[in-house]
């Protein structure tokens, strides 16, 4: 609760402090630690303390889980304002407003993890979204980035209306929003309750862009300004995850024998295009937004599984996931040319900025001992636990071995090919921040009950 | 009147909005079906409501009210969304001329 009034008040904060200093390592400086301070009163929460309380009248529900990943989702902003924020003043002049604009879809992410009532999802998901099709279309000049965000708004806001098509429909079969209400007595499909699940898996699905509906992702992730498309393809697709987890699991949890097959389906099919797709391009930055579907896929597992090892996993994959991903995003800004050329002989100019890149690659294409392989072997446990989806474990499996070729490629030409890599100044203080998050990748790999424990311990 | 008539009212007005948002070009007009979608689901919200309350009204007087809150909700967020979505499309306006969604194919390798 208290995360969510402070990231709002820390948004109207940040809109101001452009007012009051025209100094750029200010204004960075009070969005650290409005980061910090959001990390720091969520994990006061997650202890048992909170700073104040507000009747939220039962349309919010806070548990470990949800604080948890709010806590990893403030970890990773802070992570990425500490690693591409002064890129973030290269894409345009106003860099109090995009701060201010990432508090508040901070507020929107907490909203979103913790919803207890369909109103709330609506507006969590609706406050998530609206500031981002501005950042996206932050670089206004650019063609490119026009477009993604005219597109991905024009999507966007088709997504918000079927899934509000969805939950009219499922309040006219139920009488209320409540999570418990629609929960309670819902064994049996009727004609508007399945419409209503259907329009709700549907509008989820593009928001987390899982294939038949990841259609908008590669362009809309390739034109938004790469600052932009690292904190997208993260902190929101992992709260899109997050909400469409406890939707499914806190309302329809009942319905699961029945759904479970077309989100297998979904899965299946989104592993599959995101990652023979994702072989195809010439180009890393869209490269990145196919693995980001693929991903997805691997995310979905939870849904599919429904069970407390998928939800876990989640969590652990989301954090798994964003770290080695905004890592990866931070290298490509500092890239002069975003083709697998471009990489070539990275190693010999910049050996850190090289190995930690192929770190956070390690991690994302799943290779034992980082991260990435914990987050994977937890979800394909809880499909494997779970028995009615051992096909699907398969093709995860064939796919997780696909993606080793396209994330190897970059690592390839960054270590085995000769050229002139064109790199941008990196600070020392850059660097030492990638040797961190790698270091994170590589001890969350070895020890990933420092995480998960935590959940443990907080549930007990 | 029964509720069935505001159901297929409302569903035909959400199917013209989803039919234009896929065929038509323009962003304006994708845009306005946008907003039909949202408000086919305004009216049903409505119609639920007061189908709920007179069925739980003897219980409890404000039964069905959640439903026309959520209606004012939808508004405010549709109004959001339209300073939003019409500041985007005239960012893109200024710079090609057009509005026409043809355009957007430059991203496509």
């Amino acid at each position: 609760m208290n995360a969510i009034v402070i990231s709002a008040i820390w948004g109207v904060v940040m809109m101001f402090s452009g007012i009051f200093s025209k100094n750029n390592a200010v204004i960075r400086g009070t969005a650290v630690t409005g980061l910090a301070l959001l990390i720091v009163v969520n994990c006061l929460e997650l202890d048992g303390t909170s700073l104040f309380k507000v009747n939220v009248h039962g349309l919010l529900y806070f548990n470990s889980f949800s604080l948890l990943f709010n806590t990893i989702a403030f970890g990773s902003t802070l992570l990425f304002t500490l690693l591409s924020g002064r890129d973030m003043e290269r894409v345009g002049r106003s860099t109090p407003d995009y701060f201010a604009l990432i508090f508040f879809i901070l507020c929107g992410v907490s909203i979103s993890s913790s919803f207890n009532s369909l109103l709330m999802l609506f507006l969590g998901i609706e406050i998530m979204s609206i500031p981002l099709y501005i950042l996206t279309g932050t670089d206004k000049r650019n063609l490119k980035s026009n477009e993604a965000s005219l597109k991905y708004f024009l999507m966007g806001s088709f997504s918000t209306g079927l899934m509000l098509m969805g939950i009219a429909l499922i309040y006219g079969a139920k009488g209320g929003f409540g999570l418990d209400v629609i929960r309670f007595g819902t064994t049996e499909l009727t004609p508007m309750i399945s419409a209503g699940l259907l329009l709700l898996l549907v509008s989820m699905s593009f928001k987390v862009s899982a294939a038949p509906f990841h259609f908008w992702t590669p362009d809309v992730y390739d034109g938004a300004p790469t600052v932009f498309t690292s904190f997208m393809a993260t902190v929101i697709k992992a709260a899109g995850f997050i909400a469409f987890l406890r939707l499914f699991d806190d309302a329809f949890g009942d319905l699961h024998p029945k759904w479970q097959l077309i989100v297998a389906v979904v899965t299946a099919a989104t592993l599959v295009i995101g990652n023979i797709t994702a072989v195809f391009q010439q180009s890393v930055k869209r490269m990145l937004a196919y693995s980001s579907i693929a991903q997805a896929g691997f995310m979905m597992f939870a849904l599919v599984a429904l069970n407390e090892t998928g939800k876990q996993g989640l969590l652990f994959y989301t954090a798994a996931y964003s770290v080695a991903t905004i890592g990866v995003f931070a290298v490509l800004i500092k890239m002069k040319d975003y083709t697998f050329e471009g990489f070539n002989g990275l190693a010999k100019r910049q050996p850190v900025l090289a190995a930690t890149t192929a770190v956070f690659l390690l991690s994302l294409a799943g290779i034992p001992g980082t991260a990435g392989f914990m987050a994977k072997f937890y979800m394909l446990t809880a499909a494997v636990s779970n028995g009615h989806v051992l096909w699907l474990v398969i093709v995860g499996i064939l796919c997780a071995a696909i993606s080793v070729y396209y994330y190897f490629r970059v690592i390839q030409a960054m270590y085995f090919k000769d050229g002139e890599a064109q790199v941008a100044e990196v600070s020392g203080t850059f660097k030492f921040l990638l040797v961190v998050m790698a270091a994170i990748v590589v001890l969350l790999g070895i020890f990933p009950q420092w995480l998960l424990d935590k959940l443990y311990f907080f549930l007990i | 009147m029964n509720i069935e008539y505001y159901i297929v009212l409302s569903i035909a007005l959400f199917c013209i909005g989803i039919a234009g948002v896929l065929t038509r070009r323009n962003a304006i007009i994708i845009f306005m079906c946008i907003e039909l979608m949202l408000n086919a689901v305004n009216l049903l919200l409505v119609a639920f409501s007061k189908m709920h309350h007179l069925k739980g009204v003897a219980a409890n007087p404000n039964a069905g009210i959640e439903g026309q809150l959520f209606v004012f909700f939808i508004m405010v967020v549709a109004a959001a969304e339209v300073s939003v979505g019409l500041a985007i499309i005239v960012m893109m306006y200024r710079n090609t001329h057009s509005v026409d969604v043809n355009f957007l194919n430059r991203l496509k390798h």
